[in-house]
């Protein structure tokens, strides 16, 4: 049985598939608009996150399937004790393919290690959350048009964000990618991070200023600093203004440099900005519908 | 050097660190067999100054020996039939231990399911390095034995 657990579970070239189908997807969408016909996608969600769950769903109707679940704990038998396992157990009957977002790490594994039908994670805890590496990296294949040979700043709260730990991982399997890490001190990206890049050479450089960093970007992957990461609201209110793009230095940046963000933002993009066709953060969110679209589609052996 | 009763058919462990044969008893579950067990603290050895010992009598194939090459890979493990010793085994770093360490992650599903087994999955070899098959949370043999 296939499953989506982690963003590595798929080699460079299982990708590289899974891109095309969803440019195909992206090109034909009628082509594909009944091939789940009959199939249904359960959305196990047992603490809300409506965006991801609406791009599942959205995902699985545009290719004519329907779709059941529910959308935090306290509707879902887990309130009354049920273990992840026999939830998933009793899903199997009911749905082909299941999307499961849990707040506690590993969940998702639990689920596919009891389960016959795939099993994608859509975010368990802090842990692994590939849908969105998936999204991040189809943005950037489809409207840059490669994969590597680029300069990738990544921007904010480099320390406890999931999203950019993972999209690291996954960028460091491309060629020739240079990193830029610019964060404030306090949020710096995690040692064993650092430790990887070093082993395996690649280039990379922490940096503080924005200004100073953002010519010689290809992409700018903007993160939002969490009010729930810190023990104290000063610090909170100090850092979360740290990095504001605006026009201003977006009028630094090259004029192919992309701006990327996982939304939902609160001010670290100034609205001045949307209007700017290199900030693409809201058409990644049709690309993420697209790559959904085309994981149900190989997971199912549909494609 | 002390010598308790030589055994016909069973297993000597030998240069067990002094002061944690008791650890690898409960480890192995020796209490659960029936079966002579002896052990013995701090012998004499030229090897490391002082050493436990444990000697079991009991079937060859009785104990999982996996989970020594976790708790110490240099204890040497002598297989004793007809009161002689036929093998020395060699002991490796399990590929995976289950319900041995336990995850104190408190995010991990675990912390919440009481009745999954606690698995950990040999990550580095080198620096002795497991994880939790649930949660990646990083277990390191040395640095919980430095403390
Ligand atoms: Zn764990």
């Amino acid at each position: 049985m296939n499953h989506l657990l982690s963003p590595l579970d798929f080699s460079t070239e299982e990708l590289d598939e899974l891109f095309d189908l969803a440019d195909d997807i992206e090109r034909n969408p009628e082509k594909y608009a009944h091939v789940c016909a009959g199939k249904k996608l359960a959305t196990c969600f047992y603490e809300p996150s409506t965006r991801t769950r609406l791009s599942f769903e959205t995902a699985m109707l545009n290719l004519g399937g329907s779709v059941i679940g529910f959308s935090d704990a306290a509707s879902s038998s887990a309130s009354k004790g049920e273990s992840v396992a026999d939830t998933t157990r009793v899903i199997c009957c009911f749905a082909d393919i299941c999307a499961m977002r849990h707040p506690k790490e590993g969940a998702a594994f639990v689920a596919a290690s009891n389960s016959s039908i795939p099993i994608i994670n859509a975010g368990d805890g802090g842990h692994q959350h590939p849908t969105q590496t998936l999204t991040d990296l189809m943005t950037i294949h489809a409207l840059k048009g490669r994969l590597g040979n680029f300069t990738v700043g990544l921007c904010g709260d480099l320390k406890f964000g999931r999203t950019v730990h993972s999209l690291i991982h996954a960028l460091v399997r491309y060629e020739n990618v240079t990193f830029k890490f610019i964060s404030p001190e306090e949020l710096r990206v995690p040692d064993y991070i650092i430790e990887m890049l070093r082993e395996k050479e690649i280039p990379y450089e922490e940096v503080i200023s924005l200004e100073s960093c953002i010519p010689e970007l290809d992409l700018l992957y903007m993160t939002r600093v969490q009010r729930e990461r810190f023990f104290n609201e000063e610090d909170y209110v100090r850092l979360k203004d740290f990095y504001i793009l605006d026009k201003a230095k977006m009028n630094l940046a090259k004029q192919d440099c992309l701006v990327l963000h996982p939304l939902p933002r609160v001010n670290e993009i100034s609205v001045e900005v949307d209007d700017d066709e290199r900030a693409v953060y809201f058409k990644q969110v049709q690309y993420g519908v697209y790559v959904r679209m085309a994981l149900i589609l190989k997971l199912l052996e549909l494609a | 050097m002390l010598n308790v009763g030589k055994i016909e058919e069973g297993l000597v462990l030998d240069h067990i660190k002094a002061g944690k044969s008791m650890e690898i008893y409960r480890y192995l579950q020796l209490d659960k067999l029936d079966c002579t067990v002896a052990i013995i603290k701090n012998a004499r050895s030229n090897k490391m100054e002082k050493k436990d010992i444990i000697k079991v009598e009991c079937d060859i194939d009785t104990l999982n020996l996996d989970i020594l090459g976790y708790i110490d890979h240099n204890i040497t493990v002598n297989v004793i039939q007809k009161g002689e010793i036929v093998e020395k085994k060699a002991l490796h770093l399990p590929k995976e231990i289950k319900n041995v360490i336990h995850c104190h992650n408190p995010r991990c599903i675990t912390s919440i399911e009481q009745e999954l087994p606690h698995i950990f999955v040999l990550a580095d070899a080198a620096k002795e390095v497991y994880r939790c098959k649930y949660c990646e949370e990083k277990y390191s043999k040395k640095a919980s034995r430095d403390k």
